[in-house]
């Protein structure tokens, strides 16, 4: 998918959020580029008859699961009547990935989760000698779990090379800045070099690395993309800034971003 | 029972390939038969109960039947989010077998002593909570679990010795029921049964009560409509079990007695309090913390000389 495609998924992002009222917008534009590449191609989806061998994708930080869900309606996987759903009665588009929902493989939405439930995916795809391919986008701040670690431990020791994680360093989390909460960020390639992945650093709006990092040949280690990112991208009154965590968008600020984001 | 269970485990992952075995590194002297036979069904995940229950989650997913091994606070408690949003939400068939219910890690202390497994897995409304009361109800337990789509939780006794009259006897959401008396109802659940066996045994002996003892292995689904049958052919039940007072057996007995009305007396046969400080035996920690088969007698024996006094009952007349 072209930076258009990221480009339709950052306005929709802002159209669902202002129309159901709703924040959690800064961690979804972070992630917008990176989901663009996922939906355009680069992850096999089809569901086709309950297909067995599609890959797995995990959104362990739920809490940006609008981006996801206007991802797979730029891709023409979630009609414009079912995203108008999101946060309504009844509806399978929560707040949190629930996976009663296509293309939700697993519910997330307590950190520290999805990385565990993708390394058992993808312990499963190399017992069942499956080609499908497990990717889990994890948050900086998710990996103060301890059970992030386990996880990465676990994936190293089976050499789960068919397991990429992204870690959406934006350098954000709900109360403050990384940076000042429990400090991961400038060294967090290193950390997961050292638990025995295959670590890349990457710029996480640029469509082209992300491809490429995806892309790269496997060597036998799990891979973690770390995906340098900007909270809020694409909208300058969000960008690093720690209210829009939570904080719905008013009129004028609804108007300005989507001006901004064309 | 322990090894009973692993036994029969085998016999299961011999017939069903999506069978495998994940331990957070305890099971020594007990999974070695597994490993050593379906060495590539088997993992040690190491100390990170979390990750286990989120590994058996992803391979559930993909069509594996994943069993999870740990000592029972340590395969209930540490993961216990992860069981509600792995296996719970998903529908998962993944089992979660806790090792050594109540004191039987006796003087391990209270970090190994299980004591809200059941209350806690019997709070999720998808989960199957099976504790078995001896090693042949151990096995058949294992048989009948299998069988369920969704997530279990087997508690399953360190040692355990046969419960007589029980033969094995376990079906999901039935009550086994090993003898039979009319002035008093013991309900049991998990390899406390044995002391149960022996409380009825000493209310015939020394007090002329005539005792029934149940097995109330299958927790979940529960055995209301066979529970609802023993309770109210009494004036007393007493619950007995080796965990706290609330949220296991007795509350499940209070709840048939509450919901259907029945004027059946519960006393509660379990642990009040926790177990800090000093420590020692499991048989001394049963008698101390009110567990044992005389704790049983002297439930039931207070309870029915208060029926007595209030006009409402006469036991062994």
């Amino acid at each position: 998918m072209s930076a258009t495609g990221a480009q339709l998924i950052r306005r929709a992002v802002l159209e669902q959020s202002r129309r159901a009222n709703i924040g959690h917008i800064g961690s979804s534009l972070s992630i917008v580029e990176l989901l663009a590449v996922l939906v355009g191609g680069a992850l096999d989806l089809d569901r086709g008859d309950g297909r067995a061998d599609r890959d797995r994708f995990v959104l362990a930080k739920g809490h940006a699961v609008l981006a996801w869900y206007c991802a797979l309606h730029v891709a023409g996987r979630l009609t414009h009547e079912q995203l108008e759903t999101f946060a309504c009665d009844g509806t399978l588009l929560a707040g949190h990935p629930d996976h009663a929902l296509d293309d939700v493989d697993f519910s997330t939405g307590s950190l520290g989760q999805g990385l565990s439930i993708a390394t058992g995916a993808a312990l499963a795809g190399k017992r069942q000698d499956s080609a499908r391919r497990i990717v889990v986008l994890v948050s900086d701040a998710e990996c103060n779990e301890g059970s992030v670690w386990e996880a990465a431990m676990f994936a190293a020791q089976h050499g789960l090379d068919n397991l990429t994680a992204i870690v959406d360093l934006n350098g954000q989390q709900a109360l403050g800045y990384t940076k000042d909460v429990l400090d991961l960020g400038p060294r967090m390639a290193e950390r997961w070099r050292v638990f025995g992945w295959d670590a890349i650093d990457l710029d996480g709006h640029d469509t082209a690395a992300i491809r490429a990092g995806l892309d790269k040949r496997r060597d036998g280690r799990p891979r973690v993309l770390i995906a340098h990112t900007t909270f809020g991208k694409g909208v300058d009154y969000m960008e690093s800034q720690i209210r829009w965590h939570y904080m719905p968008m008013d009129e004028a600020e609804y108007a300005s971003a989507l001006e901004q984001v064309g | 029972m322990r090894n009973a269970f692993l036994d029969e485990l085998l016999v299961l992952a011999a017939g069903d390939p999506s069978v495998v075995l994940l331990t957070g590194d305890l099971g020594f002297m007990v999974l070695e038969p597994f490993a050593e036979r379906f060495p590539d069904r088997f993992y040690n995940v190491g100390v990170a109960e979390q990750n286990m229950v989120g590994v058996a989650t992803g391979l559930a997913e993909a069509g594996f039947r994943p069993f999870v091994y740990s000592i029972a606070t340590f395969a209930s408690l540490r993961p216990y989010e992860f069981i509600r949003n792995g296996p719970l939400l998903h529908g998962l068939p993944v089992r979660i077998v806790g090792v050594g219910g109540g004191f039987d890690y006796a003087h391990n202390g209270v970090t190994h002593h299980a004591l809200e497994d059941i209350a806690i897995m019997r709070a999720q409304p998808r989960m199957t909570v099976v504790a078995a009361a001896d090693p042949a109800q151990a096995r058949a337990g294992l048989r009948a679990g299998h069988a369920v789509d969704g997530p279990v939780y087997f508690r399953i006794g360190k040692g355990g010795v046969p419960v007589p009259g029980l033969d094995g006897g376990f079906g999901l959401g039935r009550l086994a029921t090993v003898s039979s008396g009319g002035d008093v109802a013991l309900i049991a659940t998990g390899a406390i049964a044995a002391e149960t066996v022996r409380a009825a045994e000493l209310l015939a002996a020394h007090h002329g009560v005539e005792a029934s003892v149940s097995v109330c292995a299958s927790l979940a689904p529960a055995p209301v409509d066979e529970l609802v049958a023993v309770l109210e052919r009494v004036p007393v039940a007493v619950t007995h079990e080796a965990a706290y007072v609330n949220g296991g057996l007795g509350s499940l007995v209070s709840e048939v007695v509450a919901e259907h009305g029945l004027a059946t007396r519960v006393v509660r046969c379990a642990v009040r309090e926790m177990p800090a400080g000093a420590t020692g035996s499991q048989r001394w920690l049963e008698r101390r913390y009110g567990i044992d088969a005389q704790s049983v007698v002297g439930a039931a024996i207070s309870a029915l000389d208060a029926l007595v006094g209030r006009g409402q009952a006469e036991p062994g007349s």
